[in-house]
């Protein structure tokens, strides 16, 4: 395996690592607050569709990211009043958010477009994001082993790839260094104790959801119109449960959220671009790639290599006292 | 006392939701410019009115008789599967293998050994998961989504590389041989003088899954392990001053959960395809979890809820056929099931009891 074929691997790993980066953050929001939250997948389908629709309706990316979030946070919204106003499963409210999407999505797409659930594609300057040059890449790309690395793994990308890579210290900043962050991460222990300090606590659930919609949003524009020119039915494909499961790889902390969803792109990366792995001795066949990052995940809820322990008041409605 | 009565719980409420579900479904329809009333009356027409339109709408509730009562006999534990899928995808191959390995001489000890082989296969599927629970405490609503895309993979690798027969292209197993072909509706009907629709689907494994029903019912509301399965459900403290083990109810319960989840396998794998193809459970794991909350765990219930399910699976699809609405209409209305009848229940509890409280005070 030459340099080359390295950067290309890692290269299509930051493009597959963003979706899953975006969607584990916006489960760490949520589930941090205490709103288990397994329906990151229906968010992301949604919002795919609607920015795929709206951008190849208007033309505009922006249009379409915009509609991407909103129908996203109305997802959200639903999820919050269910499991927040209507204190009921919060996994149950999950499953329906992932069936509604995956059902309204094609529905709404035959519907406009009449294509069998799919949106007319949609180009560079007509609805899809397009790569950004980062500044000298051109001029630096000559250079032996920093260039390839800046210009092709840097730099190239679409902008929600910076965006999610940005989301990481923005997230750790809100979390460990404002007054917000202390408090959702305590709403996700012991809301007793937020409501005790007369903070309220299903207003601080609302906000995680919904910047837990707001994240999902561009999660699902960035596969539909950055990734890939157009949605089409079923798209996200799993990664919405795969974001999850980095998410308690990750055991709940942003910069790990990172290292996780690189890892679990660059396992995508590796299957996509190879089928079975010759390792000499024996095959690795792909389909234990596409495995692996639930069974790593199971194993690390296993217990086995470091206890992945969920925030404490995650999955159960708070109930004031009366 | 009571908030409400009973039967407002176990009828009024399911009901209820129902009806919001519909009602919302039908604005759907609405909103993508078709005629609600004409879409029921062509689900009714072509899931109801032939014994050819029966015959898959049996065929339907025959599957989600099998996944709805094993969400429901894991929730009796208040343990929540959403494994049914993987495991029904294990039932299959644990059907494949015992209708391709062995020569049967004749159905009936075929379709015992396939029952067996897809109890055991199901069960092993749910075994891990139900073991990290129980032992090690990880959630097991996580470890069976995870556990169903490590079975889709499994499967994917076996179909392939395995027991697809050699020279063909489709990710399939081979055919079963004759002699394991169950005896489908009209085969059994004709006997008895009844025509029966002859290419529907639905065989004597619909009998199967009426059984199932019945004998989950003996076991959970008859039965001492029942008794212990519901008490943990109800309270696990409780449960552990009355001396039961936490970890063997939770292994027990997501054992036969698992194992009923893969018997579905022999009615679409067995009775329906009669070979294994990659998409077998064609999502029949999840609708299991909109009919237990349906049916409200109740083996009668899911029952019902089976059929009702079953009409909309066979009916949704006539409608793809003959109108613009797509099959999805179908995943929409599940959605809307599971939202109202699970995660939305206080929302049509809450005023329920309301409205039952002051019928009680003023008749006091």
């Amino acid at each position: 395996m030459d340099f080359q074929t390295i950067i290309q691997i890692l290269d299509s790993t930051v493009r597959l690592a963003t979706p899953l980066l975006l969607a584990c953050l916006a489960g760490l929001y949520s589930e941090r607050a205490g709103i288990f939250d397994i329906g990151l997948e229906g968010k992301m389908l949604m919002a795919a569709f609607a920015s795929a629709a709206v951008a190849a309706l208007t033309g505009s990316v922006w249009m379409g990211l915009l509609a991407g979030i909103a129908s996203s946070v109305a997802l959200s919204g639903l999820h919050g009043l269910a499991s927040i106003t209507f204190r009921g499963n919060q996994l149950i409210s999950g499953v329906a958010i992932n069936f509604l999407a995956a059902g309204l999505t094609v529905l709404i797409a035959q519907d406009l477009f009449q294509q069998g659930g799919r949106t007319p594609p949609v180009s560079f300057g007509e609805g899809r994001f397009a790569p950004i040059e980062l500044p000298f890449a051109e001029t630096i790309a000559t250079v032996p082993f920093v260039g390839p690395i800046y210009a092709e793994l840097l730099s190239g990308h679409s902008i929600l790839v910076y965006v999610a890579l940005l989301a990481v210290p923005g997230t750790w900043w809100l979390l460990y260094r404002t007054r917000f962050g202390l408090r959702l991460r305590a709403v996700g222990e012991n809301p007793a104790a937020v409501d005790t300090a007369g903070v309220s606590v299903v207003g601080l659930r609302y906000a995680a959801v919904l910047i837990c919609g707001v994240l999902c949003g561009i999660a699902g524009a960035y596969l539909a119109t950055a990734l890939q020119a157009g949605f089409v039915k079923d798209m996200t494909a799993g990664r919405g449960f795969i974001a999850l499961a980095a998410l308690i790889f990750a055991k709940w902390r942003p910069w790990h959220a990172l290292w996780a969803c690189l890892l679990f792109g660059f396992l995508q990366a590796i299957a996509l671009r190879y089928q079975n792995i010759d390792l000499g001795a024996f095959v690795v066949p792909v389909q234990f790639m596409d495995a692996l990052p639930y069974i790593l995940t199971v194993v690390i809820l296993a217990g086995f290599v470091g206890k992945a322990i969920p925030p404490r008041a995650g999955g159960e409605p708070y109930v004031k006292e009366r | 006392m009571e908030k409400m009565p009973h039967w407002a719980d176990v009828v009024l409420i399911p009901l209820i939701s129902l009806i919001l579900a519909a009602v919302l479904s039908a604005l759907v329809i609405l909103a993508i410019g078709e005629d609600p009333i004409a879409a029921v009356q062509l689900m009714v027409q072509g899931a109801l009115g032939s014994t050819y339109g029966w015959g898959y709408t049996l065929y339907y509730a025959t599957n989600f008789m099998f996944t709805g009562l094993a969400v429901a006999v894991a929730f009796h534990a208040r343990l929540f599967n959403i494994g049914g899928e993987g495991q029904a995808m294990l039932g299959g191959l644990g059907v494949a293998l015992v209708c391709l390995m062995i020569p049967w001489p004749h159905w009936s000890m075929a379709l015992i050994a396939a029952i067996l082989g897809s109890m055991a296969f199901g069960a092993l599927w749910a075994a891990i998961p139900a073991y990290l629970q129980a032992k090690r405490g990880s959630h097991i609503v996580i470890t069976t989504i995870m556990f169903n895309f490590i079975a889709a993979a499994v499967l994917n690798y076996v179909l392939v590389n395995l027991l697809r027969p050699q020279g063909s292209m489709d990710p399939a197993t081979a055919r079963f041989p004759e002699t394991v072909h169950l005896p489908t509706l009209h085969e059994m009907l004709a006997p008895l003088g009844i025509a029966f629709s002859r290419t529907a689907p639905v065989n004597i494994s619909l009998l199967v899954a009426i059984a199932a029903c019945v004998l989950v019912w003996v076991l959970i509301w008859r039965t001492r392990l029942g008794y212990e399965i519901r008490a943990y459900g109800h309270s696990e403290t409780g449960a552990l001053y009355a001396g039961i083990s936490p970890v063997k109810i939770t292994m027990i319960a997501m054992l036969i959960s698992g194992a009923l989840a893969g018997m579905m396998a022999i009615n679409n794998v067995m009775g329906e395809a009669e070979r294994l193809v990659l998409n077998a459970t064609e999502g029949a794991g999840f609708i299991g979890i909109a009919v237990a909350l349906m049916g409200r765990s109740h083996p009668f219930g899911v029952f019902l809820a089976a059929l009702l399910f079953g009409f909309l699976y066979q009916g949704g699809a006539e409608l793809a056929l003959w109108t613009s609405i797509p099959r999805e209409l179908i995943v929409v209305i599940q959605a809307l099931v599971i939202l109202f009848t699970g995660a939305l229940d206080n929302m049509v509890r809450m005023p329920l009891e309301k409205l039952f409280l002051r019928l009680n005070r003023g008749r006091s």
